[in-house]
């Protein structure tokens, strides 16, 4: 498979401090990258740095072919790339129906629109209950179904998840990992997932880089992490 | 009874030019946490323009929808070109730049149209009027009523107004779904300065017209804004109407008309210490 986003010798950070240490990884289309990695390994950074969200980047980005390093963000999500940011980022005051509305920003065809509405519905029923509420009154569990859900309504070719098992209930947390490998099945949607939960990201990615403070340390199959005593204690904690 | 009904009727009216220019205020405030200072002057100057296209010769309502496409268009350019280099400075710096474009807007006007007081058409017929209302006074009833839903209409229903309250809330979010966040800005300016042109017109044939016309409507719109709730626009709405109604009475039966304008000042007061989030507002709570 060809790659659908390919980092190379990226470099990033805040201010001054630099947080990413010159890093080469890639998604290939329809695939699952799994970043897996301690806090403050640079994860979150890493994703920032594709959107270009208040992150200075140095490196090379390509994504579909253009190198988006630079772009500004909207013009990067506008090329393909539904970021579902830690904290999710819903629009607490607007209802659930108008995030994801919003989702589909970009998008002229209204029927195709409510079509993807009604598709996504399916897949998070819990939603189609709260479509006139305020999506600051959702649960947890909710607000995050939303905030993919949303980025799904871009029709994203690249998703990138940032830590959606987050804060939630074990339970939550399997059914949003259900959907998330049937829509990367069914729909052929790439993703980049952050995750601390090591076990559910193996189980889901189909390539895994494992990074500690800035850099990538190892990167595979996730059999090759998951088969390894010495890595997964070292640095997975288990 | 006739007497107060009709200082409380004609509150009313003067009470929809303070809520449509609170309106604007709060628009410009949910987007970017400052008051725009020299939203009075972007208004006057419009009327003047509407003013000078009438004396052109033009028909009324074709100088009143040009002078509202300048005042949409002098506010997107304002935002592009003198706010937006100032998107993070200190809070003092853009309030400083907010009043420089006062002062500046303001003495253009006056080197461009002298600061004479000069009467101001209206497009409402006398006979319009009634025992309570002149025909003026209920016409500017209905053409804040108009553009009260045609505002509302435009961010409940459009794509773009939906898209205009998301980037006020979470400009970060907003980008992440693709909106171009530096353009609903500068929509937003665009469309409060041609609300503001709205009230400044409607308030012309009762005020008059000259540079310096909108500093007592600024200082009202802004009690409105603060009496319904800075950051709720429906709030503003409604203090508008609140503030015009006690203007008036309080002009007519309490202080007299010299006294009038420390009314608005006297309700900037009293909410602030009693209730800084306005009526219909909501407090923020920052992580300090």
């Amino acid at each position: 498979m060809s790659a659908l986003l390919e980092l190379t010798a990226v470099v990033a950070g805040y201010g001054t401090s630099q947080v990413i240490h010159g890093i080469d990884m890639s998604v290939a289309e329809g695939g699952i990258a799994a970043l897996l990695g301690a806090n403050g390994a640079g994860k979150t950074t890493i994703l920032r740095a594709i959107c270009n969200i208040r992150v200075r980047v140095s490196g090379v980005i390509v994504f579909g072919g253009l190198r988006i390093h630079g772009w500004a963000t909207e013009e990067i999500v506008r090329l393909g790339i539904g970021h579902v940011p830690e904290g999710r980022g819903t629009f607490a005051h607007l209802t659930v129906e108008e995030n994801l509305l919003l989702g589909a920003y970009t998008r002229r065809e209204r029927a195709a629109v409510a079509d993807d509405m009604r598709r996504l519905l399916d897949h998070f029923p819990r939603l189609r209950e709260r479509l006139a509420q305020q999506a600051g009154t959702l649960s947890g569990g909710e607000q995050q179904m939303l905030a993919i859900a949303r980025a799904l309504m871009l029709q994203p070719r690249l998703l990138l998840l940032d830590e959606p098992s987050f804060g939630l209930a074990p339970l939550v947390v399997q059914e949003i990992f259900r959907i998330l490998r049937q829509i990367n099945e069914s729909e052929g949607v790439a993703m980049l997932l952050v995750e601390q939960n090591a076990n559910l990201a193996l189980d889901l990615a189909s390539d895994v880089y494992l990074m500690e403070t800035g850099r990538i340390v190892l990167s595979g199959a996730p059999a090759l992490v998951r088969d390894n005593a010495a890595v997964r204690r070292a640095y997975l904690g288990y | 009874m006739d007497a107060f009904l009709h200082q409380f009727l004609s509150g009313l009216a003067t009470g929809g030019i303070y809520a449509t220019f609170g309106l604007a205020l709060v628009m410009i405030f949910q987007a970017t946490h400052y008051i725009n200072f020299a939203q009075g002057e972007q208004a006057m100057f419009s009327a003047y323009v509407a003013l000078i296209l009438i004396q052109a010769g033009l028909p009324y309502w074709a100088a009143f929808a040009t002078a509202l496409v300048f005042a949409f268009v002098s506010g997107v350019a304002l935002e592009r070109l003198v706010v937006r280099p100032f998107i993070g400075a200190p809070v003092l710096s853009v309030v400083v730049v907010f009043l420089g474009m006062l002062f500046i807007i303001n003495s253009l006007a006056g080197w461009l149209f002298t600061y004479g007081v000069q009467a101001f058409p209206s497009p409402f017929p006398p006979g319009l009027g009634n025992r309570f209302l002149s025909g003026h006074e209920i016409g500017t009833i209905l053409v804040t009523l108009a553009t009260l839903a045609a505002v509302y209409l435009f961010f409940r229903h459009t794509r773009l107004g939906l898209a205009m309250r998301a980037a006020a809330e979470n400009p970060e979010a907003s980008r992440l779904v693709g909106i171009r966040v530096g353009w609903t800005l500068a929509l937003g300016w665009g469309l409060a300065g041609a609300i503001g042109a709205v009230a400044a017109i409607m308030a012309a044939p009762i005020i008059y017209i000259e540079p310096n016309m909108m500093a007592g409507i600024l200082l009202y719109g802004f009690a409105a804004a603060l009496l319904g709730g800075i950051n709720n626009p429906w709030g503003a709405v409604a203090g508008g109407f609140i503030v015009g109604v006690i203007e008036n009475l309080a002009g007519a039966y309490v202080i007299g008309t010299e006294l009038k304008l420390s009314v608005a000042l006297v309700i900037i007061v009293v909410v602030l210490v009693a209730r800084p989030a306005g009526l219909f507002g909501t407090s923020i709570v920052g992580r300090v």
